[in-house]
Formats: C-alpha cells, structure tokens, sequence
C-alpha cells in the first residue's frame, strides 16, 4: 500500500496543528458555532445526538495492520471500544470528546492517518472496489490512481467551499464494485484499441434526496490528463452548481438541469485551457505511486480445488461459508475472504477495539499485514492461501466473523440511523437486526440467495437505500418512524434505482414485509434467477398486491 | 479607519468600497474607490476620467467574463464572499491570474475570516478585509497553515509531483 513520504507527513501534522488550534478557538469563543462547522466537518468531525461523532477517513478502503491497531487503541481510550465501517469505505467513532479530536488526529498521523475532508462540501474519500489489485476480473488496478486523486485533492485550494460535498470513485474491474455510476464523478479504468490506458467518465450519479444514475460524458480520457480534467469538472461545478438550495446543490442536479450534453461541452471548453499545463501526469509519478501497488511475496501456489472440496464434503459449515465469504483471486492457491461484520444482534458494520485486534492479528499472519473494508461495511484479507483457509475459518468463528451471509439478506447496509445521527428520520439498527433475526435458519437464507438489501435512516441515502435490491427508508410521519420499502435497486454495472412499493409501514411490520416480498420472488423464480431478476422479469404488481394484500 | 491584509501585512485601508447600488452622483473624484460592477459597467467612461484610484467588485454570482477585457483599468478588483462558505470565487481569482494575466492587487470582501486565508492566497488573492468583529493581526498566522501542498496553483505553478526529490 502506498507509505507516506516527507512531504506526505509533513502535509498531515500540518492539519493536526491548525485544526488544534481550530479546536482551541472555537472552545475559547473566538470562532462561533456556525463558524466551526464548516471547519470540523471538513475534518470530519459531526457534533451528533449523544456525543460528536468523528470519521476517519480510510483511503480507498486499505489498511495496514498496524493501523487497524491504532484504531483498536482509539476505540479504546477515545470511545467506548467501539469502531464502526462505514459506507464509503472509512472508519467512524460514535463516541469522543470533542476536546480529544486534535489528540486523536495527532495520533492518527503517527500512523498516516487523518479525517481529512472526510465530511463537508468538498472532493471526500475516492473509493473504489475492495477486491482492487486481487481480483480475478480485474483489468486495471485502481489503487494508484485513487492515491494519485486522492493527492490532488488534499486541500484542493479551489475547491474547498463547493456546493455540496462530492465523492469520486474508480473502478478497473468487468464487476463494478465499486458503484461509480452512483457517484458524483465515476471513472472506469480503461484501455483503447492501441493498448493504451485511459478513463471512462460519469458525471451526476448519486443517491440522496433525488437518486440519478450518472451520465458518460467521455468515452476515452487518456490518464495523462486526469487531474486536468477533474479540474475542468469541478470549476464547471464550483461556478454554476447551485448554491440556493441545499437540496438542489449537487452536480447530479446542474448536470441534469444543463443536460449531459451540454456540461460535457462546458467540462471541454474549461479544459482547453488547462490540458497539458503543468497538473498533466507524468510517467514518472504514475510509477513511482504504482511501486506501492505491486505484488506481495505471493508463493509459486496450485490451486487447492479438490482439497477445499474435500473439507467442504466433512464440514458444511466450511463449506457454506467458503461459498459466500470467499472470492476469486488472481494467483492460483489465493483466496480473498471477507470478514462478515453483519453478525445477528450487532449494528452492521460495528467491531470491538478487541476484535480490531483480532483482525490486525489475523491480517499479519495469513494476509501480508494488510486490511480493506468494504462499503458493504464488511472488512476483508485479500491474500490468503487456499490451503491455510479451513485453519482462518476457525480463527473467524472464534472471533465472530465468519457469519456465512456475504451478499445474502442479512448482510444488510446500514447507517447509524436514529440511534446516533442527529439527521435521521428514524432508527435504522433495529429494522436492521428484526430482519437478520426472521431470516435466522441459514438453509433458508442460502436458498434465497443474493439479495442486497440497504436501510438508510433518511434521505440523505448513507445506506444506499436506493440502491439495494431491497431498500428500506426511514419517514418521519407527524413525529412517529415509519418506513418506506423499494425494490429493484442496483449498484452494480447494471445500476438502477429501486422503485417504492406503495405506502410505508410502521417498524414492528418490518420483518413481515421483507418475508412477503422474499415469499413472492421464492414462488416467482425460475431455476437460478436471483431476486433482482426476477423482480425485473415480473415487475413490481406481484409483490405490492402480496405485502398490501391484508389491508384490503 | 479600517485595516486590511495586503502582501502578509496589515495596513491601513485606503480604499472606498461603493456599495452595490451606488450612482455616480456625489461620487469624489480623487479618492480612490472600489465599485460594483453595475456601476462599472453603466459609467465606465466616466469613472476612468476621474482622478483617483479605481477598482470594482464582483458579487458572488457576478462572473469575471464580465471584465475580462477591461482589467487594465482596475488597480483592484475585489470578490465578495457573502458567506464563508461560498467559494464561487476561488474560481474567479484563479482565472484572473491564471487565465488573464491580472497583475493588480484581488482582494477578498465580505465574510472573510482566518481560516479562508491559506486557500484564497494559493488561488491568487493578496488582499483580504478581514471581517471588522475579527482581528486582522490574528488571521495573519493562517496565511502560512500548511507549508507543503499537492496541487499545482497560483502560489506554486507546479504540483508536487513535478517537485518531490
């Protein structure tokens, strides 16, 4: 992974500095409440329900083990022993001082960490897919060019006060993992007929109150000229979005209310100016970033095929685990195996600082010391050996990992909901944890198959909602919690957006709901067709007239 | 009298700001004066026949297209920020230094406050009325809050990666 060198460092404990002395103005009443805000949400910090809330941010979701235990001891002395992964692929603690923030960060730049821009309107975390640089299907590694974004937009001079915050995300995979098309900018690393490399561009996709899928507003962007370009985007965006209405200030809006058309005519026409100027990549970056992406060590390995089949025959419960928890990788006898953080009974995405510790342990010895979360809000060893995997799974059971429900209805995107965010409409953990416990009997839940269900606790969409195939919405009606379901969402290549089933229901009806709509599909499939296909075969009537069928 | 940063320095202010809907009538002809860009562009004969200093300011919403092709007129042009976190003109000042060559002094009015300072000067700023509740020799500090930066810039034309040893 990439390692900071003195500049990098410097930069980081340069921010620890001024955000302390940030801190101390604001506490001494030299800087008023409003006048803090946009300082410490761009240091990540919310001020929440109970306590502030402070997210780290964790470039493009990689870890080094050494890091996860800073984080284990953060959670420990800061918050009350509790870490939480979230959606963009970052780390956030519930529970700290707000007079502990700059210790925090001083400590987190010991280890090349920070919150830097991880809230507020500004270019936020580049997330990409969590199996980047392992992954079977990849064509191009996107962990360079995340780090080489992620550069350009620490403390973009321009674009620190936009409209709205805005989030970039790369992919290099056939599988889109990463959702891009879901993204303010989405990249697609590509390559041309003569072999050279290059970006796809989206524009204007995103979730929140008006969900858009993003528009390609250039089929080919030759890499040297990827800063310039981003650059051209955002003063296009920094200039003409919209800044009159909160609601209204995302690019996804001025893209729509110019036309793809006619912004990608605006984005060139800015560009001209700036291409080949001195932002242009050079080769010489490009490697000396990339260095840090190469292979580990990986071991001349066989494939273990029959060997893991033969475990699988002794041990079901290896067996169904190895089914949803492990994915191709592509050294022969490597596997990558998720971590499931979406146990019965524990917010999606939660970890002890004991189990960080755990992890960072287990990161050292099977996977080369490395770690990536998911924005699944799982967390993931992308290098094991296929024949140390039946061992690793019993380690992870000990420690509460190895709940075997990867991309199954239980494991369930979920925000903080009411229960921490002051933003929320309603609590989102508890609908969360009603439906893990209806689809308890794991023989039931493997027959269901994939499903991605997404809970966000309010518009602002942290949980995706729009975009799992089932979707849960929290509403607030005259003061009471009440939730809106939507099905046929999709973040993946195919990207949708789901539609809403009709009038929303009240908690306790939750878990009735979802079986309803899992009963429909379970009648409806065909041989192997997975819920979001039969959704799309036989349309949304079905499951509407079975969920409202007893109202009637 | 109020002051203003100017080259990393408080200094005293000299300049009249006009406020937007100001009208020729009255106006001095030797002070030096700072005028909306209405104004500019109703009387601009008129206002370079006078004798004193001339500047304009552009609103936040106001664009610098508008007085591309007069900037030899102005020895000031000032960018109001109605709010802190309205960055509109990050933009315009980058594009006034970078893309017309504007030599003269771009000073930023209206809510500015300290910590806008490290970005408005790396963007090509190099005066700032400091809001008058705030002290101007306190916000000098943050002028130098990072001294290493990624990007390529009005401060530093080249970006770190064409630096890095």
């Amino acid at each position: 992974m990439y390692v900071y060198d003195q500049y990098d460092q410097h930069i980081i404990e340069n921010r620890v500095k001024q955000f302390r002395d940030q801190t101390r103005r604001y506490l001494a009443g030299e800087l008023s409440g409003e006048e803090f805000r946009p300082l410490r949400l761009q240091n990540g910090l919310y001020i929440q329900r109970f306590a502030p809330m402070l997210r780290i941010a964790v470039p493009y979701g990689l870890l080094s083990s050494k890091q996860v235990r800073k984080l284990a001891q953060i959670a420990r002395d800061y918050d009350k022993g509790y870490a939480h992964i979230s959606t963009r692929q970052n780390v956030q603690f519930n529970w700290p001082e707000l007079e502990d923030i700059p210790d925090i960060l001083g400590e987190l730049a010991t280890v090349q960490m920070h919150a830097i821009q991880t809230s507020g309107n500004c270019i936020r975390n580049t997330t990409t897919d969590q199996f980047a640089g392992v992954a079977a299907d990849e064509l191009i590694d996107p962990r360079p060019w995340c780090e080489i974004i992620r550069q350009w937009s620490t403390f973009h001079p321009e674009f620190a006060f936009l409209p709205r915050k805005f989030k970039i995300a790369v992919n290099g995979a056939v599988s889109d993992r990463a959702a891009i098309e879901v993204h303010d900018i989405g990249l697609e690393a590509v390559s041309n007929d003569a072999g050279e490399l290059g970006f796809r561009v989206s524009v204007g996709g995103g979730l929140g109150r008006t969900p858009i899928v993003g528009s390609f507003i250039n089929e080919f962007l030759p890499w040297q000229h990827l800063l310039s370009y981003l650059d051209a985007i955002l003063r296009v965006y920094n200039r003409y979005g919209r800044r009159d209405n909160k609601f209204k200030a995302r690019i996804k809006i001025l893209v729509k209310a110019l036309t793809p058309e006619v912004f990608a005519e605006k984005v060139e026409a800015e560009w001209a100016h700036l291409k080949d100027g001195p932002t242009t990549l050079t080769e010489a970056e490009v490697q000396r970033v990339a260095q840090f992406f190469v292979d580990p060590a990986y071991q001349p390995l066989q494939d273990q095929s029959a060997a893991l089949a033969a475990l699988d025959a002794q041990h079901p419960g290896f067996a169904r685990w190895r089914a949803r928890n492990t994915a191709a990788h592509k050294k022969p006898g490597y596997v990558a195996v998720t971590l499931s953080l979406k146990p019965t009974g524990v917010a999606p995405g939660d970890v002890t600082d004991k189990q960080l510790e755990a992890i960072a342990d287990l990161a050292e010895r099977y996977s080369f010391g490395e770690v990536r979360n998911s924005h699944e809000q799982n967390m993931i060893l992308a290098d094991v050996e296929q024949a140390q995997l039946f061992q690793l799974w019993g380690e992870l059971r000990e420690h509460g990992f190895a709940t075997p429900n990867i991309g199954l209805l239980t494991d369930i995107i979920c925000c903080p909901g009411g229960d921490f965010c002051s933003l929320a409409n309603a609590k989102s953990i508890p609908i969360a944890e009603a439906i893990q416990r209806r689809f308890d009997d794991l023989d039931y839940l493997f027959d269901i198959g994939e499903v991605d269900l997404n809970i966000s606790g309010c518009m602002n969409a942290c949980g995706h909602h729009h975009v799992g195939h089932i979707g849960i919405l929290g509403v607030d009606k005259k003061g009471e919690e009440f939730y809106q379901v939507s099905l046929g969402g999709s973040a993946s290549r195919d990207a949708s957006l789901g539609k809403i089933l009709g009038p929303s229901f009240a908690q306790e009806d939750m878990a009735d709901v979802i079986e309803k709509v899992i009963k429909v599909y379970v009648e409806q499939r065909t041989e192997d067709e997975r819920f979001i296909d039969t959704y799309r075969r036989i349309g949304i009537d079905p499951f509407k007239e079975r969920v409202y069928a007893a109202n009637h | 009298m109020q002051r203003i940063i100017k080259n990393d320095q408080v200094i005293d202010e000299t300049w009249h700001l006009l406020a937007k809907d100001a009208t020729l009538e009255g106006l001095s002809n030797c002070a030096d004066l700072i005028v909306p860009l209405a104004l500019w562009r109703e009387h601009s004969h008129a206002l370079k026949a006078r004798d004193g200093g001339l500047g304009v300011w552009l609103d936040a919403d106001e664009e610098v297209e508008e007085i591309a092709d007069d900037l030899g007129h102005f020895q000031v042009i000032a960018l109001n920020f109605p709010s802190f976190t309205d960055g509109r003109h990050y933009s315009s000042a980058r594009l006034l230094r970078e893309r017309y060559g504007y030599r003269g002094e771009v000073r930023a009015i209206g809510d500015v406050l300290r910590d806008q300072l490290f970005f408005m000067k790396r963007c090509g700023f190099d005066a700032y009325a400091i809001r008058p509740d705030r002290d101007p020799y306190d916000a000098l500090a943050s002028l130098n809050d990072f001294d290493e930066v990624y990007q390529a810039a009005t401060d530093q034309p080249q970006p770190l990666f064409r630096r890095r040893s």
